[in-house]
């Protein structure tokens, strides 16, 4: 007797899965992007900004928990399907030519866990082995006046806007949204959403290396 | 149409059976004709090897027309070669330039077994149509075919789905080896008709399930397969199949077995 | 030898029904303990090995191919005809009858035709069910065109590729009972021989064609729908791997081969461009709507550009000679004059062989009337392919074209209920004779296939099991059995182990198919017939002295395939030449040169109103004629005419 089929044991259901913890990740990271906008406005509004947060256990537990459901769904989906993805094609290619595919979604399994790394070094460097404990515009200036630290967020946010725009584009297919007539809304809103939060982002390291903000 | 001479240089992958390991074998292609299809100048060097006392190249065809799905390799690492909505049977050697090295390799997935030299199977396929890919009408029961209307709209979209040949270029194109083009365009086809409605759910779940038990890998959204598609079967198709599969696995009352190959 | 053809008598439109009901049934639960082998998965068999399944028979059905959906009903372009009137024009089962029976100019059974025309609106209506996309109208009922010369629109299509769709249909059908497991497919075998036990066809040996084993399967009963022998030809529009190796094996064993000169030839393919070519592609009898055909009137002029030969240098040989139909005159009208202008020296295109095999199909004048967006809209798909294999577009150079076969009227002699003159040996689609005459119309073999498979076969398989009720058991070591193996494991190795191998099986194939073409083709003489008949069996004794076959016949061999195939495309292209030969009149498909006048095919009723069934005696060259006398009790025989 086989089991029955349930739709997360699908190729199918797994990208599901990707696409919708995937849009919960990239809403995240708007709202956190649009939140770090508070740099520009100085130390009090940022640090303000942060305390306020904290004083909000409830929304900062519940945001945590559903982020690490949806990383975990997003990531065990993915190295699922990597695995099996691998296996599918069996023996490789002499000569290889891609016709459609572009960079972003060719390096989608290097971007994931770059992006993996980058967010755990991210964590270590302002949430849980801050500098200065509650001092968020400081830990951030000072941190990014370093070379080193800068361009390892520059690094790491060039590879969320790649890893995030083709997710986006492809979010809008698994879940079934295909029509010719809309079709060029798809790759216009998947390039607008990752291009601000990834010039936003990249604007935070880069203003502080060029003495734009400074302590 | 002036017409030219070439002399092409083919690195052929030579397999003797499912078992072996397989390699390359260069073989030298000379004073071929531009008019010459691709598969006859395959046709000019295999009958060479003959003569000469060796095995030609094995390799799948039929119609030579481009209907039969037969014919199938990947040329220079583009399924069914560089000219686009055009199968290697009628690809014609115009596409080429003397003194060319051309690579022929195998579809190339886990599904699709290779058999001797460029020559797959494909039953995989046959089994994902078992699965479900058809409307149960016994013969000779059928209503007056004008009974039901169907909008042009519709049956236009249908019969787009339906030009599928199941040739196997978006398998081979596809990075991860999936089968969700040639799926989706039989899931879309039969779910788009008034007639297909009855067997909606379990046809999307049944032919899912089956494409997954056959080893193919999952849709990565490159759009490979759309690019390969002699018939230019659109990638609209594995949308639609999405939600028909979510749709039928939130709606449906019963489960049903999953599947093996 | 007797033909009985077994049909009913009475009024016509009754026949079928009255015969139905005389039929011995098989009760359902007897069913499954009946094994029927289908071969061949087309229209005609696919569709009976699903129906057959359905009905609960235990059924095994093979092919060549690796899959059932790729036999060469799928590559049929046009549509299928069915007389369900939707247009209004006055069409209906016995006008649908009428023309068929006229166009295959009076030499086809009239209950067989009259059957098919009433079984014409049941394949819509089974197809529509199966989800068929046929073209539709903007109020979402089917549309249909006029095809091939007929004064009703009666053609159902989808797209350009209604032979795709049906056999999908068919194919879906026959894949559903795979998955009940009432049928058992066997893809990439191909049978090399019947087994006959007691008189009766009882199962057939068939090769691996991926590791060449052998094997007998037996059976109660053996369907053949294997399609035509186009192929006979080397060059004609079907596929590669179209053979008449199953019909030629049954021919062999005592089934009576009928007609076998009546071949079709489509008028608008594109040429032959050099030695090497593999196959000819048909391009849509449809473009003679709008295209004119012309040569130069010149000889000089034939390797000068089309656009270079003015106005009055261009030959626009069917407008000058048949002013009332024109560019539209029928298939083998079109086609005959192609020959002839070509004969004359007229031909363009490349040189092969030393002849210039073409004729422009222009458009200038259509592209100039209608404009080049409606001309993109008509035949826009064509023309792409068009271009694709010849490297010319025929938006700004005329297209080249050039008569090639097509399809087979000939094929194995059945009678009413498709049985073949062996007991339990059937016949369906284009692989029997019954329906087309000496001339198929177009639209109507999509629709025979699926005649037969879906509506005749089911009820005249049930018929013969009923009547033979309990065969004796036949195991696999029974002599009859063993024998047949044995014999087709000796072929093997003959073909293999040829005393002075040197030429791979094509180069026998191209030769035998230039003597066919030439001497047998859409115009024949007894002159050429004769040398045809001192050439063949000469060029057969080279072939099986000298055919050089690679590798060994214990795995995926496609060159000894091929020499099976040639081999017996030898025999089979003797007897048509033997038959056209015979046939001292002109009709249909059949044109011979000493009966004509003014061009214009002359038919003899008097003496040639019959079907040619021709029975093995042993010896290719001496085969014995039985005549099945042909009677037109509805459409009286007149002489067709197009000027």
């Amino acid at each position: 007797m086989q089991r029955a089929l349930t739709l997360q044991q699908t190729t199918i259901g797994k990208k599901v899965i990707m696409a919708l913890s995937g849009v919960i990740i990239v809403g995240f990271t708007l709202g956190h992007f649009l939140g770090n906008l508070n740099l520009y406005l100085g130390p009090e509004a940022m640090d303000g900004y942060a305390e306020k947060l904290q004083s909000l256990p409830p929304l900062v537990w519940g945001t945590r928990l559903v982020l690490l459901f949806a990383f975990g769904a997003h990531i065990s989906s993915a190295l699922s399907l990597w695995v099996r993805n691998r296996q599918a094609r069996g023996s490789r290619y002499e000569k290889r030519k891609d016709l459609a595919t572009d960079y972003a979604a060719r390096t989608m399994y290097w971007s994931g866990p770059i992006l993996l790394l980058f967010v755990v070094y991210h964590l270590l460097h302002f949430t849980i082995l801050p500098a200065h404990p509650g001092e968020v515009y400081r830990n951030v200036v000072e941190g990014f006046q370093n070379p080193l630290i800068a361009s390892v967020y520059i690094a790491g946010n060039l590879a969320l806007g790649f890893h995030i725009f083709h997710g986006i584009f492809s979010a809008f297919q698994t879940l079934g949204a295909n029509h010719p007539r809309y079709n060029s809304y798809r790759r216009d809103a998947a390039i607008a959403i990752s291009a601000a939060i990834t010039i936003g982002n990249l604007s935070f390291p880069l203003s502080v290396l060029t003495g734009i903000v400074t302590l | 149409m002036s017409e030219e001479l070439l002399n092409l240089t083919l690195h052929v992958w030579r397999q003797d059976g499912p078992n072996d390991s397989g390699r390359f074998e260069t073989h030298k292609a000379n004073d071929i004709t531009t008019h010459m299809s691709f598969l006859e100048m395959l046709d000019v060097v295999n009958e060479e090897l003959i003569e000469n006392g060796k095995l030609p190249i094995a390799f799948d065809h039929d119609c030579r027309e481009g209907i039969c799905g037969t014919c199938g390799m990947v040329i220079n690492g583009v399924a069914h070669g560089p000219q686009k909505l055009t199968t290697t049977c009628q690809l014609h050697m115009r596409q080429f330039n003397d003194g060319d090295e051309i690579w022929l390799e195998p579809w190339r997935a886990s599904g699709f077994p290779v058999l001797k030299d460029l020559v797959v199977d494909r039953t995989a396929f046959d089994r994902i149509i078992q699965a479900g890919g058809y409307i149960s009408i016994r013969t000779g029961s059928a209503s007056e075919a004008n009974e039901m209307p169907i909008a042009k709209e519709i049956a236009d979209q249908a019969m787009d789905a339906a030009e599928c040949i199941g040739c196997g270029a978006c398998v081979a194109a596809c990075p991860n080896a999936s089968a969700s083009l040639f799926t989706a365009a039989k899931i879309s086809h039969l779910s788009l008709l008034p007639q297909g409605q009855a067997e909606r759910q379990d046809r999307s779940r049944k032919m899912v399930a089956q494409m997954d038990a056959e080893g193919f890998g999952g849709c990565t959204n490159h759009g490979e397969c759309e690019e390969a598609c002699p018939k230019g079967v659109s990638l609209r198709w594995i949308a639609r199949m999405n939600r028909e599969l979510v749709r039928s696995m939130v709606k449906a009352d019963a489960p049903i077995e999953n599947r093996k190959r | 030898m007797e033909l009985r053809s077994n049909e009913p008598a009475g009024p016509i439109e009754n026949r079928w029904e009255k015969h139905k009901e005389a039929n011995k049934l098989v009760a359902p639960a007897n069913r499954r303990k009946y094994t029927v082998i289908v071969v061949g998965s087309g229209l005609a068999g696919g569709a009976a090995a699903a129906s057959l399944g359905e009905m609960g028979y235990n059924v095994k059905c093979f092919c060549y191919q690796d899959s059932p959906r790729r036999a060469h009903s799928i590559a049929a372009q046009g549509g299928i005809n069915a007389a369900k009137n939707y247009q209004n024009d006055g069409d209906s089962v016995y006008r649908l009858f009428y023309d068929t029976v006229k166009g295959g100019d009076f030499r086809s059974r009239e209950s067989n035709v009259y059957r098919l025309a009433e079984l014409s609106t049941q394949i819509i209506d089974q197809a529509v069910a199966q989800g068929v996309p046929f073209a539709r109208e903007y109020g979402g009922l089917l549309g249909n065109r006029s095809f091939g010369g007929a004064q009703v629109s009666r053609t159902f299509y989808a797209r350009g590729q209604t032979g795709q769709q049906l056999l999908l249909g068919a194919y879906q059908a026959l894949s559903r009972q795979i998955e009940a497991g009432t049928v058992e497919m066997f893809s990439r075998t191909e049978m090399l021989d019947v087994i006959i036990h007691d008189g009766r066809a009882r199962g057939i040996v068939t090769r691996c064609m991926k590791t060449g084993q052998v094997s007998p399967h037996i059976a109660d009963m053996v369907v053949l729908c294997t399609g035509g022998y186009g192929n006979v030809f080397y060059l004609s529009t079907n596929a590669k791997g179209c053979n008449c190796t199953a019909v030629w094996r049954a021919h062999r064993h005592g089934a009576a081969f009928a007609n076998p000169c009546y071949t079709q030839i489509h008028p608008t393919c594109i040429p032959q461009a050099g030695a090497y070519q593999s196959k000819l592609t048909l391009m849509s009898e449809s473009l003679r709507n709008d295209g004119r055909v012309w040569v130069p009137r010149n000889k000089e002029d034939v390797t000068k550009r089309p656009e270079d030969i003015p106005e009055a240098d261009r030959y626009y040989y069917l407008e000058e000679r048949y002013p009332a139909f024109g560019n539209l005159v029928p298939r083998d009208v079109a086609s005959r004059n192609a020959l002839n202008v070509t004969n004359d020296g007229l031909g363009v295109g490349p040189e092969v062989d030393g002849e210039r095999r073409g004729v422009y199909l222009d458009f200038d004048d259509a592209i100039s009337r209608l404009g080049e967006q409606m001309i993109r809209e008509r035949y826009g798909n064509l023309f792409d392919m068009y271009e694709r294999i010849t490297g010319d577009s025929p938006y700004k150079t005329p297209m080249r074209i050039y008569p090639a076969t097509h399809y087979t009227m000939g094929g194995l002699w059945v009678d009413y209920n498709l049985q073949t003159t062996i007991p339990g040996l059937f016949a369906g689609g284009e692989a029997n004779f019954s329906d087309h005459g000496a001339n198929r119309l177009g639209a109507s073999a999509l629709m025979q296939g699926l005649a037969d498979g879906y509506f005749v076969l089911p009820f005249t398989v049930g018929n013969y099991l009923g009547e033979v009720r309990t065969l004796p058991p036949l195991a696999d070591d029974h002599a009859d059995v063993a024998g047949a193996v044995k014999a087709v494991e000796e072929r093997v190795q003959k073909l293999m182990n040829a005393p002075d191998p040197k030429h791979a099986p094509e180069y026998f194939h191209r030769k035998l198919g230039r003597i066919i073409w030439t001497k047998c083709g859409m115009s024949r003489n007894k002159e050429g017939l004769e040398q045809a008949l001192r050439e063949i069996p000469t060029l057969r004794d080279q072939f099986w002295r000298e055919v050089k076959i690679t590798g060994t016949g214990e795995e995926l061999n496609q060159t000894l395939e091929r020499a099976g195939r040639v081999a017996d495309f030898f025999e089979l292209g003797e007897l048509m030449c033997l038959d056209a030969l015979k046939r001292e009149e002109s009709c249909g498909g059949h044109f011979r040169e000493e009966h004509e006048e003014n061009g214009e095919a002359l038919r003899d009723d008097e003496h040639f109103s019959y079907v040619a069934a021709w029975e093995w005696t042993g010896n290719p060259g001496e085969p014995r004629l039985n005549q099945e006398p042909l009677t037109f009790e509805y459409v009286k025989p007149t002489k067709r005419s197009y000027k």
